[in-house]
């Protein structure tokens, strides 16, 4: 009887999750109630967790909770140390989820909520869960090695410099992209440029705190920090009145591009206590708060969703960047589908605290269902704006005119009507100049944050609920920023130290300084040159970092599969498998495109012959061809990355295969690096956590 | 009710490392008592210095 209830639930609750999928899938011209997104989403998170994860995790890893796992094993008290399950979650959640699950989805909401939507869901529970899952169980049996490292052990040197490029690159794209959308919703606007300058100052202030006025009292440090930021997001507006104040805050774009390099070399070099560390603490309480309220006004309000199913922008002339459906949809959105940089939390990080195998499944494929769902979350505050306003607000002046005029005249003959007075309105409302090309999906999303918060928890605080949604992407953008830069540094150093070990010291100072600012100025050329590109740089960087963090998922999977089938479980290889395959697939595609393609908004080539052919023949105004020849390079620069980083991929894919083919053909390859067996002596004891 | 809030209060002591101090004071009680532990200043600036080495936040 028990048991016929229990299945008669899982039946009802496939049953409701496969009615959600459809009403959203096939609904046309109706608008649409978010409370079926969620559904859908809860649905299919229930069953690809119940099922296909806990398969997982019994059958093809065979998880062992007898055994000891590394925290348990080398327990130091300080980075391993065996941890409750929550806290471990709580720990991996907050490492995983950044900025990335909330811009991808806004952005590519340009083909409409469907594809989007479907490749979230089902990206996350079969591709990147999955990925997360199975790199925290293959770290943990490996004394919680790196990627890098598990890569080098398991398919040899060639997989390991892979994945150490990978990674090195990925930083300095995602850097730039994250800079420039910050730039992108400070420019013109002395309220968030003074809010977002306030955090810099406060997490100092808490950093000082828990350093030297209390030492260790992170959570007293932390709840100071928290109320300074509230009242900086209201601190800005009183500064945004006050005309001579506002002067001070009001640039342009390139002149904040300068100023957010500046603050990233100062954040790779000063200490970690006094920046990094604070202003980490901060951007996760405020990160972890904000989406909670997020879920609840989306659960509370139920908004509709206003944005078709699917926009002609289907076809590859989306404003906000070139391509069509396929493959841009999957490069678009990678955090919140499938990310490879997930693979170095789950690999390193996490392992360090995980107390049993048996919580792998809660960890992995849990925290990876749990970002899945903030991305759904971004997809919903995008698509309930009115597709009119969502279009004036992410394209840029390039595609769509500098004047307001002529932008809404331009989106309105899309078939998405918006004014000059509603945009104005709008503005008004949310206490900014104008909302026009503000592209890279940060001001989208804080429009629609503010509308749902207003109409949760009051209309009269729209401004400020804009502007507190600004900061709140805004601080942990510049934590990823700060955080990879240090990084970046620490494995340059670590490179370079190979040629010359006096540059490997971390606490030599010229070396740090050299190599911090050898970052900054990697990731900042390609900032510049996203500012100064008139048709938005966002259109250029993202669908790079989305193939270089499909190229490190793709590198994460290799390990994966060469190790299931080296370990004798070929039959269950598909598992990590079909997604790589996948991957290679939309990556090739996406990078092929980029490079081959005819389409000047696609192909990098044929984007710098065109400008090339037209500065030749004089056809550019002087602003323009004044910056062309350097438009010109870096569209042939980010060719050859393209074309480097796909070449990387199937580098490390023939290599995954050429082990795996060893292997079954008998021959003799790198032994399987597995620790070996430690009975557990760990009790479930609670009152040890 | 009561018992709930501790259990959440220490939940985010923990989450935060706002216990860090106390757990190291706990585990060189357990497994090195002869030596003197670290003052908690110093414990703490190691333990900063640490848990930021290396990739420690994602996209």
């Amino acid at each position: 009887m028990n048991n016929l209830l229990k299945n008669s639930i899982w039946v009802l609750i496939a049953a409701l999750g496969a009615a959600a999928v459809g009403g959203i899938a096939l609904n046309r011209g109706e608008h649409i109630n978010t409370l079926w997104f969620i559904t859908a989403a809860l649905c299919i998170y229930a069953i690809a967790y119940r099922f296909y994860a806990a398969w997982i995790a019994a059958t093809v890893l065979a998880v062992d909770e007898t055994r000891a796992t590394p925290a348990e094993r080398l327990d130091n008290g300080r980075d391993f140390v065996p941890t409750n399950k929550w806290i471990v979650f709580g720990h991996h959640f907050a490492a995983i989820a950044g900025p990335g699950p909330l811009v991808g989805p806004t952005l590519a909401v340009q083909f409409g909520y469907l594809p989007g939507t479907l490749w979230i869901l089902f990206g996350a529970v079969l591709g990147g869960c999955v990925q997360d899952m199975v790199t925290l169980f293959l770290s943990t049996r490996r004394d919680a090695k790196s990627l890098g490292q598990m890569a080098r052990d398991e398919l040899g040197a060639l997989g390991g410099t892979a994945a150490l490029i990978g990674t090195f690159a990925i930083m300095i794209i995602l850097i730039a992209v994250l800079g420039l959308v910050v730039v992108n919703a400070m420019k013109h606007s002395p309220w968030a440029t003074a809010t977002v300058s306030a955090t810099i100052p406060i997490a100092m202030i808490v950093g000082l705190y828990m350093r030297s006025f209390r030492p260790g009292q992170v959570l007293e440090a932390s709840a100071l920090g928290v109320v300074l930021l509230l009242l900086a997001v209201m601190g800005g507006g009183w500064i945004d009145h006050n005309p001579t104040l506002r002067v001070w805050f009001d640039h342009e774009g390139l002149t904040l591009a300068w100023w957010v390099m500046a603050y990233g070399f100062a954040a790779a070099i000063l200490p970690v206590w006094l920046l990094l560390a604070p202003r980490d603490y901060l951007s996760t309480y405020v990160k972890l708060g904000t989406i909670t309220l997020l879920a609840v006004a989306i659960i509370m309000l139920q908004p509709t969703v206003k944005m078709p199913a699917l926009t002609q922008f289907i076809d590859g002339t989306g404003p906000i960047f070139g391509g069509k459906l396929f493959p841009f949809v999957f490069i678009t959105i990678a955090c919140g589908a499938i990310s490879g940089f997930h693979s170095l939390i789950a690999s390193g990080t996490t392992p360090k605290l995980l107390s049993n195998e048996r919580d792998i499944r809660m960890i992995g494929y849990g925290g990876m269902l749990l970002e899945s769902f903030v991305a759904i979350m971004a997809m919903m505050a995008a698509t309930v704006l009115d597709p009119g306003v969502f279009f004036a607000i992410n394209s840029p002046a390039g595609v769509v005119g500098k004047e307001a005029v002529d932008a809404v005249a331009k989106i309105s003959s899309w078939g998405f009507p918006v004014t000059v007075d509603q945009m104005q309105l709008l503005a008004n409302q949310m206490g900014e100049a104008t909302l026009f090309a503000r592209t890279g999906g940060a001001p989208s999303l804080a429009v629609g944050m503010a509308s749902i918060f207003g109409s949760a928890f009051g209309e009269s605080m729209l401004a400020l609920w804009y502007h507190f949604a600004i900061m709140f992407e805004a601080i942990f953008i510049l934590t990823t920023l700060d955080a990879g830069t240090r990084v970046g540094r620490f494995m340059l150093q670590d490179m370079l130290g190979n040629i010359w070990p006096k540059l490997g010291e971390t606490s030599w100072m010229p070396s740090v300084v050299l190599t911090s600012g050898l970052v900054v100025a990697g990731w900042g050329y390609f900032l510049y040159i996203g500012v100064i590109d008139p048709n938005g740089g966002v259109n250029i960087l993202w669908p790079l970092f989305g193939i270089a963090n499909q190229m490190l998922a793709a590198i994460a999977l290799c390990v994966a599969t060469g190790i299931l089938v080296k370990s004798g479980k070929l039959k269950y290889a598909w598992v990590t498998g079909v997604p790589l395959a996948w991957l290679v697939t939309i990556t090739s595609t996406a990078a092929w495109e980029k490079i081959a393609s005819d389409n000047i908004r696609i192909g990098f080539f044929s984007a710098a012959k065109d400008l090339a052919g037209k500065l030749a023949a004089g056809m550019l105004p002087p602003d323009k061809a004044a910056i062309a020849p350097q438009l010109i390079f870096n569209q042939q620069l980010d060719g050859w990355l393209t074309l480097f980083f796909v070449a990387l991929l199937w580098l490390i894919v023939f290599d995954m295969l050429r082990v795996c083919s060893r292997y079954l053909a008998g021959k003799p390859v790198l032994p399987l690096a597995e620790a070996p067996h430690c009975p557990s002596q760990l009790i479930e004891d609670w009152v040890r956590d | 009710m009561l018992n709930k809030l501790k259990m959440f209060w220490r939940m985010l002591r923990r989450l935060s490392g706002d216990d860090a101090y106390e757990r190291y004071l706990q585990h060189h009680a357990e497994h090195h008592s002869v030596e003197v532990p670290l003052s908690k200043e110093v414990f703490f600036k190691q333990w900063q210095d640490e848990k930021w080495n290396g990739v420690k936040r994602c996209c």
